[in-house]
């Protein structure tokens, strides 16, 4: 029903670029698996990989424990959704759908039953006939969803199939894949750009940069724990620190900074002398007038900006550096005023020291 | 047209408005004018001009309809056109995908041209040349029998053979171009698409490559059909001693008998039956006209 893929130490060449450089990751059976980095570190050439057009130059894939080498597409058990779905225009929605059942032999009667009855898998009865170009954005979307559905893969492989929609839409169709992966058991191996729809979905995110897989974890561990500087920067907002470490005290570390010295969490693997940052959410922050003691560093807010369910407050230090504070909107915080000059702190145990460069922010793209 | 005044100025705007009039009205508007009003008239002495005979009927066009000689030739030539046409498809289609689907973005502008360059050789040249390529003893046969493939020479030019060769050979590029267009737009995901979910490589052409090209197929193929049912060179150059072609008899009206009447009642047959057929094949293959245009 469904398989695991086994990516060992899988490489991408073009020419004399290196588009996937030894991604090594273990997808267990009927998981719900994203890939998730920026546009150009390799993501679709990965799924194109696994599905078969283009081959590793090194290392091995295995679906289902099995070396998939020599394996043309049409003989593997996936099912590519493309970025633009690539629907086939010229067929009433039902052929789509039944195109890979068409081509198995099955007879047509079966096939617009069959095709029926994806249909209301995917919550679009009464589409049977209609042209692919009468739907809109989203019912596309659960045509393409059904018509890799029809040939019953063991491994769904997904290409930011959302990034068409607009953002309500979006977050819907986010609820309803990981339903419809749910309901089938089908593994599923997700490809975005977008943080929030990859931590929102997913069992399990791989974070990829420059071709490389920066960490694999759950969504809260990648969020919480991040396992370098790329991760940390990558997935959520942070306030950013360059500075030196001075000295360690079990998993605690001081860290010396243009804005003042403060106790964090060393990150994995970090240790005195090496080049690294410090990161600090902004919900992490508490914003307080007087002095806050260790962890505090005065500001004079510049910029409130009200996000409906959070508030977002700009704020910048004696040393000019701009820092960011998030407070919740329940009535209860206080709201500073732009021009107030408050007490940056926070605990040091929600403040963690990274190596690795930033991504660059452009995550939106 | 703004646009033309902007860059040429008045003066060069005028003359080209002119010149491009004077070519359409004068050398295509009105010689056809003037041959479709006579192919309504009798073949007249001089003497008997503008008589009590010269008037109009559809005498001309009833000669064809009379003569069982000249409905077979017709028939012919449509049966072997088509035949033309499809080998034309054959060839093209496959070298069209190649071209705009498998082949190194960077060769195409090499290959266009290598298939250009033929074109720059008149076409009587290049007949000429078919005409030697394919003589008994010519270097075709020669190459054929020096590689063992055959034993004895073979009379290439017999029958339709030559003609069909020739007119492949000139108008295969007709079709090779709508081609390359049409599936070059075919969005190379749905080719990826259909393979995924299990297609071998002839249902895909078959159900997603194939009906995406029709438009292109369609307007390759009215091209070469009627510029091969049209053609004189090639089916005279290399005409055998039963390979009679349409567009030979209206010349034989027109050059031999002198009957320019008959002639032009014969050519416009041509072109109307022609037409008549070509809607019939893309009425059953169910194109559009507007498919074409696009
Ligand atoms: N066919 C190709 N030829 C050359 N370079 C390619 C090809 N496909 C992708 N690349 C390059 O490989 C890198 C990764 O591409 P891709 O996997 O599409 O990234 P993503 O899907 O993460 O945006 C990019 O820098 C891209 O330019
Ligand atoms: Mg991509």
């Amino acid at each position: 029903m469904s398989a695991g893929v086994d990516l060992d130490h899988v490489c991408a060449d073009f020419g004399t670029f290196r588009a996937v450089d030894h991604v090594a990751v273990n997808i267990r059976p009927g998981e719900f698996f994203s890939f998730l980095g920026p546009s150009g570190c390799g993501k679709t050439t990965i799924l194109r990989m696994i599905s078969g057009f283009i081959s590793p130059s090194q290392g091995v894939i295995r679906i289902g424990g099995k070396d998939m080498k020599g394996q043309r597409p049409n003989q593997r058990p996936t099912a590519l959704i493309f970025q633009n779905l690539a629907l086939f225009p010229l067929m009433p929605v039902w052929e789509n759908i039944a195109f890979g059942l068409e081509v198995r032999g099955v007879d047509r009667h079966k096939r617009r039953a069959r095709a029926e009855e994806l249909l209301q898998l995917v919550d679009l009865p009464d589409a049977a006939d209609k042209a692919i170009a009468q739907l809109s954005g989203g019912q596309k979307q659960r045509v393409a969803i059904a018509r890799a559905l029809a040939v019953e893969p063991q491994v769904m492989l997904l290409d930011e199939p959302l990034s068409a929609l607009d953002l309500k839409l979006r977050q819907h169709m986010r609820a309803e894949l990981r339903a419809i992966q749910k309901r089938t058991g089908v593994t599923f191996i997700y490809i975005t750009h977008d943080q929030g729809e990859a931590l929102a979905m997913s069992d399990r995110v791989g974070v990829m940069s420059q071709g490389r897989l920066q960490q694999v974890a759950d969504p809260r561990e990648i969020y919480n724990n991040p396992a370098n500087g790329f991760v940390a920067s990558f997935v959520g907002e942070n306030n950013i620190f360059t500075g030196d470490i001075q000295g360690t005290e079990g998993d605690l570390a001081r860290f010396a900074t243009a804005s003042g010295t403060f106790t964090a969490r060393l990150g994995p693997a970090v240790t005195q002398g090496m080049k690294a940052r410090l990161f600090l959410r902004p919900e992490h922050v508490r914003l307080a007038p007087g002095s806050g003691g260790a962890n505090s560093i005065p500001v004079e807010v510049t910029d409130v900006a009200f996000e409906g369910n959070f508030i977002s407050i700009h704020a910048r230090d004696a040393g000019g550096q701009v820092l960011l504070a998030e407070a919740r909107n329940d009535g209860a915080t206080a709201v500073p005023a732009p021009g107030e000059r408050l007490h940056f702190t926070f605990d040091g145990q929600n403040a963690v020291i990274l190596t690795g460069d930033t991504a660059a922010r452009d995550a939106d793209t | 047209m703004k646009d033309l005044l902007n860059r040429y100025g008045l003066l060069l705007t005028t003359v080209f408005a002119v010149l491009t009039g004077f070519w359409i009205l004068v050398l295509v508007v009105l010689p056809n004018i003037y041959l479709f009003e006579h192919s309504f008239k009798p073949y007249l002495p001089v003497a008997e001009l503008g008589g009590p005979k010269d008037v109009y009927s559809l005498d001309n066009y009833l000669t064809f309809f009379r003569s069982p000689i000249h409905i077979s030739v017709f028939v012919w030539t449509v049966v072997y056109s088509a035949l033309v046409t499809v080998i034309c498809f054959l060839i093209a289609y496959p070298l069209a995908y190649y071209l705009s689907k498998v082949s190194a973005r960077a060769l195409l502008p090499t290959i266009f041209l290598l298939l250009f360059i033929p074109l720059w050789v008149s076409e009587v040249l290049r007949s000429f040349a078919w005409f030697i390529i394919l003589a008994l003893k010519g270097p075709l046969n020669a190459s054929l029998l020096g590689l063992g493939i055959i034993e004895d020479p073979v009379r290439w030019i017999s029958g339709f053979r030559g003609v069909i060769i020739g007119l492949v050979y000139t108008y295969v590029l007709f079709m090779l171009f709508p081609l390359y267009n049409a599936i070059q737009s075919l969005d190379t995901n749905q080719i990826e698409a259909a393979e995924d979910l299990g297609a071998p490589w002839w249902r895909t052409h078959w159900r997603v490559i194939l009906p995406h090209a029709k438009p292109g197929i369609a307007s390759g193929s009215v091209m070469v059909f009627m510029l091969s049912a049209g053609s004189i060179l090639v089916p005279t150059l290399l005409a055998s001693t039963n390979s009679r072609w349409f567009t030979e008899i209206i010349q034989q009206w027109m050059f031999e008998s002198q009957d320019w009447n008959t002639g032009s009642a014969y050519a416009f047959l041509l072109l109307i039956l022609c037409t008549v057929f070509v809607s019939v094949v893309m009425r059953v293959f169910r194109v559009k006209l507007s498919d074409i245009a696009k």
